[in-house]
Order: structure tokens, then sequence, then C-alpha cells
């Protein structure tokens, strides 16, 4: 009679079959799957503002997943935003006048750090900076702006702002400081 | 464990019981290293709790996580949101629903049986025999199963979740016509492990301790009648359903 083994091996086979469950969820559905961790370098880069930008939010470029953001602080003296990233080893042909900026994912997504690519011989070394940022688009600070420039012109009593009065009043575009460079290569 | 003989009044009597059941706890903690001279019957115990929990654990996460999606999309489809829905599936199957709902089957599947085998050998005065043999019954029939509980579970509601989140991707997928990359991408960047997948599991141990406890003490305590076999083990139902409630609120307080 193989009752007495059957028993065990189906219980050890249970408990293979819960870890393996186990191993599938830890590994498969959570931010374990994004994280092929091989090496990687550290760059850094400075922002005027990050917004909800998070630790281990994802770096990209072109759309990609590159890195994480490995730490945010603030810097004492010029007090603006010093942001250290991640980036995997395989991609260190990155420019060295690549630019880093704040991005959303989304309309109200989570926040991610995009670096759009150079066209330097020089490439980004570890620990080296970003020259050039963009800091994270302040939807509130639009909001303000757009409610503040742009009531009607002629002054009525209804002050519902129409789509076509945003449309013929375009904001200038006064973020301060860093500089961008957004044009598509 | 002498039961108590009559109780001045519910509140009293209820606080009683839990300390006999507390004080029964520690009886199995001791008795834990003395059983594991039994491990086949652990063994034996796990496969019975465990392994043949696995059908219906397989079938309700499968439905579970079906209905999780059905109904999310139509919710989520409200704010044009349906790319979270396999992070609102996984994150409410992990945090919540895997191991309240694995634990709540566990108490009706391995929880009453143990409670009436227990309280069988009551009743036929088995635990007595063994007594007289020099069996200790807490470490041949009591802490084997506890032990087997508290290993069962979390691996249950490991099952639960994953087939959960197959059920979930059958349906989002493969019904509605979310894209796939999606799915999977929204879920695995805000899906953590550690808050998400583990403190699922932490939960899922103290549940599996919460049932198997439950269900022993009512066993081992059961009145020697038919009567109280069957009262036992409707209780074993009731009190654990409500404990793992109970304890689920107070450790999502803790652990999130």
């Amino acid at each position: 009679m193989m009752q007495r083994s059957s028993y065990q091996i189906g219980t050890g086979l249970f408990i293979l079959f819960g870890f393996a469950a186990l191993a599938y969820l830890a590994t498969q559905t959570t931010s374990l799957a994004n994280f092929r961790q091989g090496d990687s370098y550290t760059l850094k880069a400075r922002f005027t503002n990050i917004g909800q930008l998070k630790l281990g939010a994802p770096v990209k470029v072109a759309g990609v997943r590159v890195g994480s953001v490995r730490s945010i602080s603030l810097d004492p003296v010029k007090l603006d935003a010093l942001v250290q990233i991640s980036v995997n080893k395989t991609f260190n042909e990155l420019p060295d006048d690549s630019a880093a900026a704040v991005f959303t994912s989304g309309l109200l997504g989570d926040q991610y750090v995009a670096i759009q690519p150079g066209g330097s011989p020089d490439m980004l070394k570890d620990g080296d900076e970003f020259i050039l940022t963009q800091s994270s688009i302040q939807l509130e600070d639009l909001i303000g702006k757009f409610l503040a420039s742009g009531g009607p012109p002629s002054s009525s009593a209804a002050n519902k702002p129409e789509a076509d009065d945003a449309t013929k009043k375009p904001e200038s575009p006064s973020t301060p400081s860093t500089p961008s460079n957004s044009s598509k290569p | 464990m002498s039961a108590v003989r009559k109780p001045p009044s519910f509140f009293a009597g209820a606080l009683a019981e839990v300390g006999a059941c507390g004080l029964f706890l520690f009886a199995i903690l001791a008795a834990i290293p003395r059983s594991l001279r039994h491990i086949k019957e652990t063994l034996r115990q796990i496969w019975f709790v465990g392994a043949m929990s696995l059908t219906i654990i397989m079938t309700c996460g499968l439905f579970v996580g079906m209905v999780l999606a059905l109904q999310l999309y139509y919710t989520l489809s409200i704010f044009g949101g349906t790319s979270a829905l396999g992070t609102v599936v996984a994150l409410s199957l992990f945090r919540e629903l895997g191991p309240v709902v694995t634990a709540l089957l566990f108490a009706g599947r391995a929880g009453t049986s143990i409670t009436a085998e227990i309280g069988l050998m009551r009743a036929t005065d088995q635990l007595s025999a063994m007594e007289m043999m020099a069996v200790d019954p807490l470490a041949y029939v009591v802490a084997p199963r506890f032990i087997a509980g508290v290993i069962a579970m979390p691996l249950l509601a490991c099952v639960f979740n994953s087939l959960g989140i197959f059920g979930a991707h059958l349906i989002g997928v493969s019904w509605l016509g979310l894209d796939n990359g999606t799915f999977w991408s929204n879920m695995t960047s805000s899906v953590d492990v550690w808050t998400d997948v583990i403190n699922g599991v932490w939960k899922s141990l103290a549940f599996g301790a919460f049932v198997t406890l439950i269900a022993t003490y009512q066993g081992y305590t059961t009145p020697p009648t038919s009567e109280g076999v069957a009262y036992a083990t409707t209780r074993t139902v009731v009190f654990s359903s409500i404990v793992i409630l109970a304890v689920d609120f107070v450790m999502t307080a803790f652990l999130m």
C-alpha cells in the first residue's frame, strides 16, 4: 500500500507549490519585475522643483525604463533639490549634454525622470551631473496662471472660462531659471 | 483544562473563555518541541489541512479575481482609469482579500474538521486513553495540527492570490480587451514586495495561528456529547470568522 508515502510526496508538492506561488507573486507582480538589477552607475541632477517625485521612481529614456531614483535631498546652500539616479550599466552611452526632466505619466499619474539625449560625443560617467534640467510642471501653477490671466477680455459679468478664450490667450512661459532643451532631435 | 463551571455573567464567562484559550496557546507552544518527534504526523496534517484545501482555495481565488476585475472595470471606466485595473486588483488581493478570504475558507474547510476530529477523540475518550499510554495528546494531536495550520495558511493565501491575478487577467485582458502590457506594467510599478506581498504573508500567518488555535481549543474542551461536538464545530466557525476580521483590522492599522 502506497498510502503512507503518497501523502508525504503530496505534502512536499503542496509546500513546493505554495512557495512557487509566493515566488511568482514576489517577482512577477511587484516592482521587482522591473528590477533586473545589473550593475548600475549614479548620476546627479538638480531641479528647482521635483513636484511629487518619489524614491524608486523610474528613470526613462525615450519612454523605456533604464534605472530608478536613488536618493532625493535638498542642497543646503543652493536650495535646490539634488536627485541621484542610478542607471543600468547597459545604458552607459548617454551624451554628457543630455537633459533630465521631471515628467508626469498621464495627466495625474506618477512622476518620473526623463532623460533626453543630447548630441555630444562625450558620455556621462559615474557621478556626473546633468547640466540641463527641467523641473516638474506644477498643475496648480498652470491652473492659477490660467485663472489669473484667462478672464474674458471685455469685463462681462459671466466670467466662465470659455475654450475660445483659452486658445486666444497663449501663456507666456514664465517658468523660472533652469534652461531646457525640450526640442526633439 | 477544566471547563469553567458556572460563569457568573456573560462577560465574565467570555473573559474566562478567552483566558483559557490563551493558556491553551501557551500549552501548545510548550508542546511544540516535544511534537517534533511526531514529524510524520505534522506532515500528514499539512497534507490534510493544506493540500486537500487546494481545490476550494484555487476555485475561489479564480472567481474572486474574476469578479473583482469585472466590478472594478465598470467602476474605473467611469473615470477612464481602466488601465489601473491590474494595480487595483493586485493591491486589494494581496493586502486584504487574499489573506482574509483564504482564512475564512480555511476556517470552514480545515478548522471545522480539526474541531470535529479532536472533539470526537475527546467524546470517545481517545485523548484519555493516550494520556494513560503516556502519549501526550497535546504533543501528538494538537501541536502538529497547529504547526500544520500556521505553515499551510500563508501558502494557501499565495496560491489564492496567484489564481486571483490569473482570473483578473483572464477577464480584464482576454474578455474586456485591456492591453496586456498596460495591465502588467501598471501592476508591477505600483505593487511593492514588502509592503504588499510580505505584509499579506504576515497576516495569513497570524490568521493560520488564530484559526487553528480556536479549532483545536474548541475540539479539546468540547463537552463529550454529540451535541457538544456539533456546538463546538459551529463555534469554531463563528469565533474564527470574528477573530479573523478583527485581527485583520488591527494588523492593517499596524502594518500599513
